[in-house]
């Protein structure tokens, strides 16, 4: 476990504003910003694409851990494959005006997915459902809940918990809480 | 220690746990020694923290139930099942123990017999405990204005400050109950949720602009006050606190 | 767990600006509207508090704890008195 961290048998719920509830209808997710040709998926063209179910640890900044986590949904590399980009950085948006920012390379390869489903349910919308990113490998406050597209940027342009004095990367390994560690 | 506090500096210290009192199944009331405490008003709050062997750190907001008048400092605690802050109040604290607080903390919701009335106070659950607070000083001062509260609580049992209530009815106040999930057969009191009919009943019409308090969890809050606006109250009358989650 | 007000964070903006705050009047900078802080709608389960326009929704403030120390960025609050006043 990464330092500083503590299993938890719960899943915490940690919201900085109302749960969007966002029906799938009206879902869609964007790949925008700096690709040559933006793509959009609405919710069945979305859960057509070829889906993962991965076993993760997700760490909470907040220092709460909890282990084998399983999840389903589409690899970010399936939904980078529809855009050509020379970005390096991106935004991921959400629901509600969230945002935070991760180099390309932290999403790609195997390392992030757009996950709707939890431990064999549909998302729950106080977990982020429809869907959420993942990003295991980092903070969970990198792995943006009600997340709705992908801006890619050629300059890192830090998301809201960044700008609010966390970390830009947040390693937890590295324990990269706030900015300066 | 009549005098209202003077806002300054707000640190924290460590206060002295004088007794604890059993109020009700899930509440208890911690009397409090702080070293330096220079009087509050009713209404006002502690911040209390805790501090794990780990350094981890997790802090709650408390109501105090004591009046300015009083001697003592009390605060009364709700203990809630999967609470990080309330089940050690309530389970593990003993006299003599010493708890970190910071107060007194709050300049909006806040009453004193300067502001007039009529006073109508409206408590969800454990959101009565600011209102122990008022009416005990209601009662200690010249008491020119009418004082009234409506309490909602799920039971009889989980009512706080009975005995008290009744004391301070018998000082012309007019404390109201109102019982949600259960209520005795020979219950005189009201039944139900606060709804609409109810605060028809209970507050006085709009034209006598009355000053209102509501305090409890934020749903609780939030539908009392929109009611009342909705039937005519000057929203700028009406003042609100609202807890985070307790038994009702 | 519901949102909570203003009155919630009483303590961490006294310490902030050295006095008490929740009778000050300010203007969200998204909407206009005006409120006192003691009606702002406050987040506080999140990596820091996050505090609401009840109007509109938007953040005008946010609280946050960097290795012990309180940092408050109340910038889309447009306070009209200053701190203190009320």
């Amino acid at each position: 476990m990464p330092p500083g961290q503590y299993i938890t048998p719960d899943f915490p719920v940690l919201s900085a504003g109302p749960t969007p509830h966002t029906p799938v209808q009206a879902w869609s997710f964007t790949l925008g910003g700096a690709v040559d040709e933006p793509v959009s998926w609405t919710w069945e063209e979305f859960i057509a694409l070829p889906a993962e179910t991965v076993t993760v640890d997700i760490n909470c900044v907040t220092k709460w851990s909890k282990l084998g986590t399983t999840w389903t949904g589409v690899s970010v590399d399936t939904l980078l494959d529809a855009v050509q980009t020379e970005a390096e950085y991106l935004t991921a948006w959400s629901d509600g005006d969230y945002t935070t920012n991760l180099p390309l390379d932290d999403v790609r390869d195997g390392k992030a997915w757009v996950a709707y489903e939890y431990d064999g349910e549909p998302l729950e919308p106080e977990h982020g459902g429809p869907a959420r990113l993942l990003v295991p490998h980092l903070y969970f406050w990198k792995s943006a809940k009600w997340v709705r597209g992908l801006t890619l940027t050629p300059d890192d342009e830090p998301g809201f918990w960044e700008t609010h004095g966390y970390h830009n990367y947040g390693d937890p390994w590295l324990e990269q809480r706030y900015q300066g560690d | 220690m009549a005098r209202a506090a003077i806002p300054g500096r707000l640190t924290w210290q460590l206060g002295r746990v004088v007794e604890l009192v059993d109020e009700t199944p899930r509440c208890k009331s911690l009397v409090l020694e702080p070293p330096d405490w220079r009087g509050h008003r009713a209404g006002q709050h502690v911040d209390v923290r805790l501090t794990a062997e780990d350094g981890y750190q997790a802090e709650r907001s408390y109501s105090i139930a004591s009046a300015p008048e009083d001697e003592q400092l009390v605060l009364t605690v709700e203990r809630l099942e999967d609470g990080e802050v309330s089940p050690y109040l309530t389970d593990q604290l003993r006299p003599g123990d010493e708890l970190e607080l910071r107060g007194p903390i709050g300049g909006y919701f806040v009453w004193e017999s300067s502001q007039g009335g009529p006073l109508l106070m409206i408590a969800g659950g454990s959101g009565v405990v600011p209102f122990r607070a008022m009416l005990r000083d209601w009662g200690a001062g010249a008491r020119e204005v009418p004082a009234r509260l409506l309490y909602s609580s799920r039971t009889l049992e989980d009512v706080i400050y009975r005995n008290e209530f009744e004391r301070v009815a018998e000082k012309g106040a007019d404390v109201q109950l109102t019982l949600t999930r259960q209520w005795p057969a020979d219950w005189r009191g009201h039944r139900g949720r606060v709804d609409r009919d109810l605060l028809a009943e209970v507050a006085w019409p709009p034209h006598q602009r009355p000053l209102i308090y509501i305090c409890g969890p934020t749903a609780f809050v939030e539908a009392v006050a929109e009611a009342l606006v909705e039937a005519g109250h000057e929203p700028g009358r009406i003042k609100t606190e609202r807890f985070g989650p307790t038994g009702t | 767990m519901e949102p909570l007000d203003g009155n919630a964070i009483a303590g961490p903006l006294f310490e902030h600006f050295g006095a008490e705050m929740t009778t000050t009047i300010g203007r969200c900078a998204h909407c206009g509207t005006r409120a006192q802080v003691a009606e702002l709608v406050v987040y506080m389960r999140a990596p820091g508090t996050v505090v609401r326009c009840r109007h509109c929704g938007n953040v005008v403030m946010v609280l946050v704890q960097i290795r012990g120390e309180l940092r408050v960025d109340s910038s889309a609050f447009r306070m009209e008195q200053a701190p203190g006043e009320s």
